[in-house]
């Protein structure tokens, strides 16, 4: 009797990978990789200026004072269209914000900043996602709050929406 | 009523149709993304390393294999330090640090990863065990019917 019992086993075995199968299967997918950087200094990087408008970027101007957004974008992104209100709204709060454009051409920067707005103090040119890499994004829009002492504080993956402008004041406030 | 109703469908399809098309830049790639190093031997080097590094744009295919321009970028990234004369292993551990293990294709022992290695070496531990004892039980039989 206590035999027959074993014999159930391998079926159980394999009603659990089914099920455990079927479970992933509604599970929504996470395609965002997040990066690792949090908590780390920000790597060291001086990045010419994107266009004639503005000043490049450099590690240096994002220490000391108070936090600052570090927006990564680019002219050929449409959800950086859709942040771009966003962003204004925080330049409007006092937030200052640094940009790096990645892949882009002065024109097309000029033109993007033309048609949607500028928030931007500073923005450096990175022609080979260079500094894309080095603080470990994965694509465009992203933001990360920098605090005074240049350490990564958090990341914002994807464009910013009205309900995390709320979300990133509160982590400038926290990283202060 | 119909045709209003058109045009919105058409509005909300709009951007999910050409939303891939226009979010591409023009820029022409990175030096080493799709140039070869001239010494045989670090491309060789580089080009393995590549192989097992995971492209972020297209999360499953390798950097070598992908013709996104982050994967070109990242290419350019290994053969440059290569060429600088960091180790493979060194690459590696850069870009570990920066997207956590999800970028290595080749997979380490880790607080998450131990149960890969652990179960395989616990099966064939319990395989053998079993083996053992039912050869051995048989091999008692056939010395009991002789």
């Amino acid at each position: 009797m206590q035999n027959r019992l074993w014999l159930w086993v391998p079926l159980a075995l394999f009603a659990f990978f089914a099920g455990l199968a079927g479970y992933m299967l509604t599970q929504e997918k996470d395609q965002f990789v997040e990066s690792t950087m949090i908590g780390e200094p920000l790597p060291e990087f001086a990045l010419d200026p994107a266009f004639a408008g503005l000043p490049g970027a450099a590690t240096r101007d994002l220490v000391g004072g108070s936090p600052r957004l570090l927006n990564i974008w680019a002219s050929w992104c449409l959800p950086c269209i859709a942040e771009a209100p966003q962003l204004e709204a925080l330049k409007d709060q006092g937030v200052e914000i640094i940009g790096i454009a990645i892949r882009d051409r002065p024109e097309d920067v000029a033109n993007f900043l033309s048609r949607y707005g500028n928030p931007y103090t500073r923005i450096g040119s990175d022609r080979i996602s260079e500094v894309q890499l080095a603080i470990g994004s994965s694509g465009v829009p992203e933001t990360f709050v920098i605090d005074a002492g240049g350490v990564i504080r958090y990341q914002h993956i994807g464009d910013i929406r009205e309900d995390d402008v709320p979300v990133l004041l509160a982590e400038l406030e926290k990283a202060r | 009523m119909m045709r209003v109703l058109l045009v919105m469908l058409l509005a909300m399809l709009a951007p999910v149709c050409l939303g891939p098309l226009a979010a591409q830049d023009t820029m022409p790639p990175a030096p080493y993304a799709y140039n070869q190093l001239d010494d045989p031997q670090l491309e060789a080097e580089a080009s393995a390393l590549m192989l097992t590094l995971r492209c972020l744009k297209c999360q499953s295919q390798s950097i070598a294999d992908s013709d996104a321009p982050m994967a070109g970028d990242m290419r350019h990234q290994v053969r440059s330090r290569i060429l600088a004369g960091e180790s493979p292993q060194e690459i590696r551990a850069w870009l570990v640090a920066r997207y956590g293990d999800y970028v290595s294709y080749s997979p380490t022992v880790s607080a998450s990863t131990w149960p890969l290695f652990a179960i395989p070496v616990l099966v064939l531990l319990m395989v053998g065990a079993v083996l053992l004892r039912r050869l051995g039980k048989r091999r008692a039989d056939e010395g009991t019917s002789e």
